[in-house]
């Protein structure tokens, strides 16, 4: 945990090299041999991956526990549990209600204190589970039934990921049984697996990809299983080459399941981009990939797959990359659910005053820090510090005051009509005009004719704005007028 | 000790930004015209630094004007005003008296920018409407020229420099005479293609021995101006290299059909204002498509114009109307050329655009 670790460098990734950062667009020669293919325009932000090389650590079980019913998207499950009933880890406090629904299981051994309303992470307070851990709480899962997987047929397998409580833990937190569930009318003949991890930052995916190997590949056979697909292609940027060299040395035999490098442009792990880049198949305007007999699914859901199922065990911890200026213990970690996040930050040394930083900066110093879950590019800031990491929090990023004040403009100018939003929008849309569309509120022609449905807030229109208009942020409005638009 | 509750500032992603910013963008321009200025004055002289200095005064003395009439922050530290001072300036000629500077100046600013609502809402580029002011107001002083390197010109200010409203001109053509070597006709060399059929060899025009306006001599450096700009992406490199390639290629194909009526190429390229206009004046943001698309067709047409006018025209230049002509068009031209939506087959061009 000292500063040695921290300095670990990453290869240089291939966009920074130095005839990327020559003024002629990727578009201009889009197919060109020397050239892997990738998706046109995006952004190439810091990569600011200093945590990459440590090995994940364990977080310590936090006195008490935060478990909203709520953690992915979808119905809220249904508690089972009282106050004044004592758990053990692993066995399952809450039960899926219908089909888009996960269970919940307890990630420690304890006595559940509440079912309460707590704050969450998105604002609104949700109904919790409070659990209080017993002080000796042991971190082996004491509620499981291995299970044979050779004998599970494709319903069972997703019947079987459904009970470990599995979503989305890129950040989608859409419950995985579900994307692996297959319409009879749409057959899917690829698993595409998300090893890009394009956010700054985070490197929750790349410990996962180098450690968790063995689980991701048996993770990826089960995918295949459930949703009949014949290959498997694992994206992987190229900034983590080590993780394309440990996968491929793991490989099983026969080629159906292979490991592709990819360029390093954000948002590269966009599942549109993704597919574009591996397949080279462009997703249709507002379809999904099933169309195109494509499922998407996370590393991190694939590794944690691959050791859950055969164990028959629920989903009680992930990893979480804590990092950013204002973390002075960085790293990826095996983190309970549940954990509050004032506990994170101060065992972090977040809170804690002191100049430590090595960019200078002293984390907490002046009191401000802004607390992310996810990455810088699409993550959430948390107003609240009583909320709790949750299955679909992959990093916890601190930036503090003075990275604050730096990285965004000091004020922001009119639109100079410079074209920089047009020349990164992944998705080929004019936020320009969209934006002095917003300006005007004219959300009908936003909706319309410049496509605005087609926009997945990615950012990188703000990112790149000189003017340090915030464009994303108008497309949210524009978004939310037009749906209560179409509602009404 | 933790702290109790720290502040905690709540913004919406994206939570990064890459720290460029527009004031940054206009300072790098500043620096290259910088270049371009110095070489001016050191081939004009006195008159021409006075020149520079008063034009971008009288813009920033408008801009601030503006500002405080709106009651708006001041914008002149975002350097756009000062741009557009030493543009214009750069293409007035060197003996343009100094008030007509400061009437060109605040027409730039007020009817080019400021009566549109200032930076980014132009539709034309404010240096070249006020150049478009003084040639229409003053059309004499416009196309009165000087030769360069003249003798003794960092000791004394051309006469003309400090000519009054309403009064008659000093005499320019005696202060030539008493300076010059022989045979200086004082037209531009596109001039005397156009009216005596002379072609000016490339290495007149290279060296700045032309007669021309303040930044129009060195097509050389404007070119590593510009570069510098490019490779640090400051400006779009796509603009002129629409411009100056659509103008080449016609140029070529007129030279190949009639090369006793025509000049080469390279004659079309290094007089005049082509190159100072593409790479400096057709590139400003505001008023440039900004379409991938757009662009080219953008610069084509400002390259095409150009030589029409030249080749067809009654001006002898034509680069500023060929660049208020895009202006002009820049809006039409963005709403057919929108980018193709990822995933969609083809785009229709939207219809019925505000």
């Amino acid at each position: 945990m000292g500063n040695g670790k921290r300095e670990t460098r990453n290869p240089t990734p291939a966009s920074e090299r130095w005839f990327e950062r020559f003024p002629f667009p990727v578009s201009l020669f889009p197919h060109s041999s020397f050239r892997p293919q990738t998706f046109d325009r995006g952004v190439h932000p810091a990569g600011c991956k200093s945590t990459a090389g440590t090995p994940i650590r364990r977080l310590p079980y936090a006195p008490r526990l935060l478990l909203p019913l709520a953690q992915h998207i979808g119905k809220p499950a249904v508690p089972l549990v009282r106050p004044g009933q004592e758990v053990v880890r692993g066995q399952p406090i809450a039960r899926a209600d219908g089909f888009m629904s996960v269970p919940l299981h307890a990630p420690a051994t304890g006595v559940v204190e509440a079912v309460e309303l707590r704050p969450s992470a998105r604002g609104p307070w949700t109904e919790t589970i409070v659990l209080r851990v017993f002080e000796a709480a042991t971190q082996e899962v004491l509620w499981a039934e291995p299970r044979d997987m050779d004998e599970l047929t494709p319903s069972g397998i997703v019947r079987a990921v459904q009970d470990t409580g599995m979503v989305g833990l890129g950040g989608a937190a859409f419950p995985s049984h579900a994307k692996l569930t297959v319409p009879k009318d749409k057959p899917i003949h690829t698993l595409v697996v998300n090893g890009c991890e394009c956010e700054p930052y985070l490197t929750c995916d790349h410990r996962l990809m180098l450690e968790l190997t063995d689980d991701l590949v048996r993770g990826i056979g089960y995918a295949l299983r459930a949703v009949g697909a014949e290959r498997a292609v694992i994206g992987v940027e190229d900034n983590k080459l080590d993780a394309v060299a440990a996968i491929r040395s793991r490989l099983p035999a026969g080629g159906a399941v292979t490991v592709q490098a990819v360029p390093t442009k954000y948002p590269q792990g966009a599942e549109k981009m993704l597919i574009k880049s591996l397949l080279g198949l462009e997703v249709p305007a507002g379809g999904l990939p099933s169309q195109l007999g494509v499922v998407v699914n996370n590393v991190g859901t694939l590794a944690m797959l691959g050791r859950l199922l055969p164990a028959g065990e629920g989903l009680t911890e992930r990893v979480v990359t804590l990092t950013g200026p204002g973390i002075r213990r960085p790293g990826d970690y095996w983190v309970p659910l549940g954990t509050p996040m004032r506990y994170v930050l101060e065992w972090a040394g977040a809170l804690t005053p002191g100049p430590l930083c090595p960019s200078g900066c002293s984390p907490g110093g002046r009191g401000e820090l802004e607390v992310i879950l996810g990455g810088p590019m699409m993550g959430q800031a948390v107003a609240s510090l009583d909320v709790p990491v949750t299955k679909g929090v992959s990093g916890i990023l601190v930036l503090e005051a003075r990275q604050i004040a730096r990285d965004a403009p000091r004020r922001s100018y009119p639109c100079i009509k410079c074209g920089a939003c047009v020349g990164a929008c992944p998705m080929g849309l004019n936020p320009a005009m969209l934006g002095l569309l917003a300006a005007r509120r004219e959300y009908d022609a936003m909706g319309g004719e410049y496509h605005l449905g087609d926009c997945f807030e990615c950012g990188c229109c703000t990112y790149v704005c000189p003017s340090g208009i915030p464009l994303v942020q108008q497309f949210r409005v524009a978004k939310g007028v037009l749906r209560e638009r179409a509602a009404a | 000790m933790p702290h109790a509750s720290p502040r905690i500032e709540l913004r919406t992603s994206p939570h990064v930004q890459s720290g460029r910013t527009v004031e940054q963008i206009m300072r790098n321009v500043v620096l290259a015209l910088l270049p371009i200025c110095a070489f001016s004055v050191w081939q004009f002289g006195l008159s021409v630094a006075a020149l520079i200095l008063t034009v971008t005064a009288a813009c920033l003395a408008t801009e601030r004007f503006f500002n405080w009439m709106s009651g708006e922050p001041g914008t002149l530290s975002d350097w756009s005003a000062t741009i557009t001072g030493l543009l214009l300036a750069l293409t007035l000629p060197p003996s343009f008296p100094l008030w007509m500077g400061a009437v060109a100046g605040f027409a730039a600013i007020a009817l080019g920018k400021a009566l549109f609502g200032g930076l980014g809402y132009n539709v034309f580029n404010p240096a070249l409407v006020g150049r478009a002011f003084v040639q229409a107001a003053f059309p004499v002083s416009i196309s009165t020229w000087v030769p360069a390197y003249v003798p003794g010109r960092f000791s004394e200010f051309i006469p003309t420099s400090f000519g009054v409203p309403l009064m008659l001109p000093p005499d320019l053509g005696r202060w030539v005479s008493q300076h010059m070597v022989d045979g200086y006709t004082g037209a531009t060399p596109l001039a005397r293609w156009k009216f005596e059929n002379q072609v000016a060899g490339a290495e007149e025009l290279l060296a700045g021995m032309a007669t021309a306006s303040v930044g129009e001599t060195s097509a050389l450096l404007i070119l590593a101006c510009g570069l510098y700009l490019a490779v640090r992406r400051f400006l779009d490199w796509r603009i002129p290299a629409a411009v100056l390639g659509s103008a080449l290629l016609l140029a070529l194909v007129f030279h190949l059909v009639d090369p006793g009526r025509y000049p080469p190429p390279y004659f079309v390229l290094l007089s005049g204002g082509l190159v100072l206009g593409a790479v400096f004046m057709a590139t400003d943001t505001a008023t440039s498509p900004v379409t991938p698309r757009g662009v080219w067709i953008y610069g084509a047409v400002i390259g095409t114009v150009t030589v029409m006018i030249r080749y067809f025209g009654g001006l002898t230049e034509g680069v500023m109307y060929a660049i208020l002509l895009g202006n002009a068009l820049t809006p039409l031209i963005d709403q057919y050329t929108q980018p193709r939506v990822f995933g969609a087959p083809r785009r229709k061009a939207p219809e019925g655009k505000a």
